[in-house]
């Protein structure tokens, strides 16, 4: 039993971090139909830039560049949004869905190439001043204990906090409301008044800090070079199985990938030589759409003739 | 239509500029063409290597005016570790300089293995140190092929036998559980037939263990480790991957201690982001490790004095810096060697085969290119393309690596027959008729 | 005035009903099929042949398939890496276990048909699946096809390394190793291919295709089975990219493991199509042009030009600049390279005399 349950956890932990990788698309996804495949590069560029600024500062400023890094990042991300909003998104109002989706794609090269170019490609750290030992829970019910480790743990509260201020921020706020105007229809929410510029600004925003704080956590995680990238793949499932405009969906669908595929790459990989984990969250979620083809959480498509 | 005809001429010239040669280089020089990484996901790694290497050529023209007088221009391609990248970049630096290029460093095994298809119908050798195909040391059929100084097999041998001594012997292994966690490509498969083949002679359990490419999904294997408690775990990484499996090894409290790197899981990005978590982690390294020697003075006074330096001054001495330098070095005497025989002018891609078959670096020759204590002395013969079997294990104590063992020499009586078979299959699959060694 | 189409009248129905029905095309395709077969043999060097090309060739034939699938059916795929292996270890075991066989067009159909029938398979929940999800779920098939062909011994004739390697090729007796004996196979098989393709989406089943893509709902009202029809994309699309495949195992690389046809060569593909042009069977080429030969260009222009750069400044501007051309490409003309040629042509029609 303790070993079942230690893999489950460890799954649900690292689904967890998924889930913050997925938070990014579906943000973006929801306001502007946008399938954004630069989420990936994004989480690398705020990570790089976050790490690099705490490098260089901390010799001069100590525990005060932690929070000085973490702001200049936050407004770099910013300027990104408006770079992109301005120079691509603005110029392809109107257009399909996979025209957009190939736009990020051109989005990511350039900020791998980007990214790389000003932060450097070697790999570098982000110190979150936790603890790298692992904790044991329940230690006097099972032998050896429950192992999880501090980082996961703490991306799982981070990630709670995210999405508790996201849905106060989308449910409460003016501009939330506005956000979800859009989502729902983006000419009637233009025809009463609401800027569809600015919100999209606003979503991009949002979805760059979102990469932020996944960046920290994965970059704390493994260190910050380009593979970060690369955990935009593993987003993927976690969409379709959450759907691609539902936020509790993309948690949920974390969960659910990260701790099927643990499980799945302990109890039944092992008997087929491993490896199975990165094809089994897709075959998973390809399951969950044959019975719900817009995903868990999704919006029903209704179509018409 | 501006743009039409602005796109029209544009792919004119570059159809024109792709169908003309590459510009034209100096005569009198000899080029080489270095496949590097330096971007990409596995350039923290890619990067001091190929620094090494640009130094070590660097060195040679600003101490020596070349290799016997004629100097050498070396020319970098960036491969991103893609083989199909590096596959053109081959392509297209080959014919290079009056000679073209006199031999190519891969540095990956997927572009070795494109590559093995491809010299002998260039004629130009391949020099694949520690990587690549482990068969390709039988010279009698990859004639052009040079895994120098160790192939993977070579390196597994060794670490079994590192163990077998730890244990007060090798029979000592029988019942011991030992798990190979590896990088799922043909580099990371390599060491499996060997393993495999110790195990049956010794009697331990050996398990594979595949981690995905690029490696930093790694939560399951771990967990599977903590539960099972194998003896010992031998990493075959590369890249991001070595630094997650270190730190999910402190992460499920797996002593570090029982973990062994091959050498290229053994450099210092492997184990510097695990911070203190990487304490007691050990590597097999083929022969050189990390620190400075008699070359380094060489390399700090022509060049980073100069500010001619690829890097910073304190970089220099890591771990696969100095695997660019002995990359380096091997390649270019080799050249000497060849042109011993041929005179001193560029020598061709054939040339150079000639002078690596016959390379005999002795300890004497060592010491006046100022690697001494770094190498021991290597030998190639047509037979042997390996030249040297052994290794030291490393230990990394948290700020450097150091070595913690003897030299052991890797197992012929073991490898030979394995080498030979693979070897032969090969080349009765390519049709191959071997040639004779004598 | 150069394109001019007045005075070329179609007087019988065959006339009206050929590929290229204005003479002018006919003119130019003539030109180009003339510099592919006669000029490039005396011009081109090895380094024309085996890496501008015969990759340019070979993914073209792949960017036609996904285009099939995606351009004319709106079955987004994100799986053609993996249907590219099946098509090389396919037509790699028929070559390796049946050696009597020995001819590379038989070893590559067989290929193109192997991944035709797991094309079908994993086409199936395009059913029940669309859009982004369903492009998300053909990872699915790439994830898993790359891990079966990793571990799975038979599939790579159990070598140690998991790496596959062939050699000594011939098609009806003839050898094929150098760089313009592979060009020339190639050539021939991706113009026959193209040939069929031309014909299919312009025939009843292409018609069908169109018909699913642009409203599957009133498709099937009309009497359309979106059964068949999908998965006859499906089929058609995987068996054009599992030749490709084929070839770009056997006479592209020669040796290759399963990390030949991951999940970025799925999406180079994809780049191909949209660029090139979304149910444009010449945007696939213009598409395959653009991807395969820009990022070589970039990373040589420094080179020409003499400005001294470092390697990795070199790579990362290629990076860069590749990315932003994307997106100028996708502002100036959403509907890809085929549109702006279609563009072009239409300005020729009165060039230089317009009103």
């Amino acid at each position: 039993m303790g070993p079942f349950l230690e893999v489950l956890l460890g799954g649900l932990l690292t689904g967890v971090l998924y889930s913050l990788v997925a938070l990014g698309f579906v943000l973006i996804f929801k306001a502007s139909g946008v399938f954004n495949f630069a989420q990936g590069a994004m989480v690398l560029f705020a990570a790089l830039s976050m790490a690099r600024l705490q490098e260089w500062m901390a010799p001069t400023l100590g525990w005060v560049a932690f929070p000085v890094a973490l702001t200049l990042s936050a407004l770099i991300m910013m300027a990104l949004a408006f770079a992109i909003e301005r120079l691509v998104l603005r110029q392809l109002i109107n257009q399909e869905g996979i025209i957009l989706f190939m736009a990020t794609i051109g989005i990511t090269f350039f900020l791998d190439g980007f990214g790389q170019t000003i932060w450097g490609s070697d790999i570098y750290e982000i110190d979150l001043f936790l603890s790298k030992d692992p904790i044991f829970l329940f230690e006097d019910v099972f032998p050896g204990g429950l192992l999880v480790d501090p980082y996961e743990l703490m991306a799982a509260v981070i990630a709670g906090i995210l999405v508790a201020v996201l849905a106060v921020f989308f449910q409460k706020t003016r501009v939330g409301r506005a956000l979800r105007a859009v989502a729902d229809d983006h000419q009637a929410a233009q025809s009463v008044g609401i800027p569809l510029n600015y919100i999209w600004l606003i979503v991009w925003t949002v979805a760059g800090l979102v990469a932020l704080v996944a960046g920290m956590m994965w970059g704390a995680k493994l260190g910050v070079q380009f593979s970060i990238a690369l955990v935009a793949l593993k987003a993927l499932p976690v969409l379709i199985l959450g759907g691609f405009t539902s936020v509790p969906g993309a948690i949920i669908g974390g969960l659910i990938i990260g701790a099927g595929e643990k499980l799945a790459e302990v109890y039944v990989g092992s008997m087929f030589g491993g490896g199975i984990e990165n094809w089994f969250a897709y075959v998973l979620a390809l399951a969950f759409l044959l019975f719900r083809p817009q995903g868990l959480f999704g919006e029903r498509i209704i179509e018409r003739v | 239509m501006k743009l039409g005809h602005w796109m029209m001429g544009g792919a004119a010239a570059a159809l024109l500029g792709l169908s003309m040669a590459t510009p034209a280089t100096a005569e009198g020089e000899q080029y080489l063409a270095g496949l590097v990484y330096r971007t990409g996901a596995y350039a923290p790694n890619g990067i001091p290597f190929a620094n090494g290497m640009a130094d070590y050529y660097a060195l040679l023209n600003a101490r020596d005016g070349g290799i016997n007088g004629v100097k050498i221009q070396y020319e970098e391609c960036d491969t991103g570790y893609a083989t199909d990248r590096g596959v053109e970049c081959y392509e297209r630096l080959k014919n290079n300089g009056p000679t073209g290029t006199a031999y190519v460093n891969p540095l990956s095994t997927g572009i070795t293995f494109a590559l093995t298809e491809k010299a002998p119908v260039d004629k130009i050798p391949v020099i694949s140190m520690g990587y690549g195909r482990s068969e390709s040391r039988d010279g009698s059929v990859f004639q052009w092929n040079f895994p120098l100084l160790g192939t993977y097999w070579s390196a597994a041998d060794l670490i079994v036998q590192h163990l077998g001594q730890k244990n007060g012997g090798l029979d000592k292994l029988k019942g011991k559980k030992i798990v190979l966690v590896y990088h799922d490509s043909p580099y990371g498969k390599e060491p499996i037939p060997l393993l495999q083949k110790r195990a049956e002679m010794h009697g331990f359990e050996f398990t594979p263990m595949p981690v995905t490419h690029p490696g930093v999904e790694q939560k399951a294997t771990w967990l599977q480790i903590r539960r099972n408690r194998p003896d010992y775990v031998l990493l075959w990484g590369w890249g991001v991957m070595n630094s997650t499996s270190i730190k999910e090894a402190a992460g499920v409290g797996y002593p570090r201690e029982q973990m062994f790197g091959v050498w290229w899981s053994g450099a210092e990005p492997d184990v510097e982001p695990a911070g203190d978590g990487a304490k007691g982690y050990n590597a097999i390294t083929l022969q050189h490790g990390a620190g400075r020697y008699a070359v380094h003075d060489d390399v700090k006074k022509n060049l980073y004095d100069a500010g001619k330096g690829s890097t910073n001054w304190d970089d220099v001495g890591e771990v696969l810096y100095n695997r660019g330098l002995v990359n380096a070095m091997v390649g270019t005497e080799a050249i000497r060697t060849a042109m011993a025989k041929f005179g001193n002018k560029p020598m061709t891609g054939e040339q150079t085969r000639w002078g690596l078959e016959n390379l005999d670096i002795t300890e004497a020759r060592l010491k006046e290119l100022g690697f001494e204590g770094m190498l021991r002395p290597i030998k190639i013969s047509c037979s042997d393309h390996e030249g040297a079997r052994s290794g030291r294990i490393q230990t990394w104590d948290g700020k450097a690596w150091s070595f913690t063992s003897d030299w052991y020499t890797a197992d012929d009586a073991v490898l030979q027959p394995m080498v030979k078979a693979a070897a032969a299959a090969y080349a009765k699959e390519k049709n191959i008729t071997p040639v004779a060694c004598n | 005035m150069l394109y001019r189409e007045t005075g070329q009248f179609k007087t019988t129905y065959e006339s009206d009903q050929r590929i290229f029905r204005i003479v002018q095309d006919r003119w130019i395709i003539l030109a180009i099929l003339a510099a592919a077969l006669v000029v490039v043999p005396f011009v081109a060097t090895p380094y024309l042949y085996t890496e501008i090309l015969i990759p340019f060739l070979i993914l073209s034939l792949a960017a036609v398939g996904l285009n099939i699938l995606v351009g004319y059916c709106g079955q987004v795929s994100l799986g053609t890496g993996a249907f590219m292996a099946v098509g090389a270890y396919a037509a790699y075991n028929l070559w390796l276990r049946v050696p009597e066989i020995n001819n590379l067009i038989v070893v590559f159909l067989f290929g193109g048909l192997m991944a035709a029938a797991v094309g079908i398979v994993f086409g199936l929940p395009s059913l029940r699946i669309k859009g982004f999800y369903l492009a998300v779920a053909t990872l699915a098939a790439q994830f898993f096809l790359d891990w079966v062909f990793a571990r799975v011994g038979w599939f790579t004739n159990y070598t140690a390394s998991g790496s596959v390697a062939v050699g000594d090729l011939s098609v009806f007796g003839m050898p094929i190793a150098t760089p313009e004996e592979r060009y020339f196979l190639i050539l021939g098989m991706v113009i026959f291919l193209t040939i069929v393709a031309l014909n299919l989406v312009r025939g009843q089943i292409g018609r069908t295709w169109m018909a699913i893509r642009d409203m599957d709902i009133a498709a099937e009202i009309i009497g359309i089975r979106p059964l068949l029809v999908k998965l006859s994309a499906f089929a058609v699309s995987s068996f054009m990219i599992g030749v490709a495949g084929a070839m770009w195992g056997f006479l592209r690389l020669g040796s290759w493991e399963p990390l030949a046809f991951d999940i970025n060569r799925s999406f180079q593909i994809l780049f191909m199509v949209i660029i090139g042009g979304l149910g444009s069977i010449l945007g696939s080429f213009l598409g395959a042009a653009f991807i395969v030969l820009t990022p070589i260009l970039l990373n040589q222009i420094p080179g020409w030009l003499g400005i001294p750069m470092s390697t990795a400044l070199i790579s990362h501007i290629e990076f860069m600049v590749f990315g932003a051309m994307i997106v100028f490409f996708l502002i100036v003309e959403p509907h890809g390279l085929a549109r702006m040629w279609a563009v072009f042509k239409e300005k020729l029609r009165l060039w230089p005399f317009p009103y």
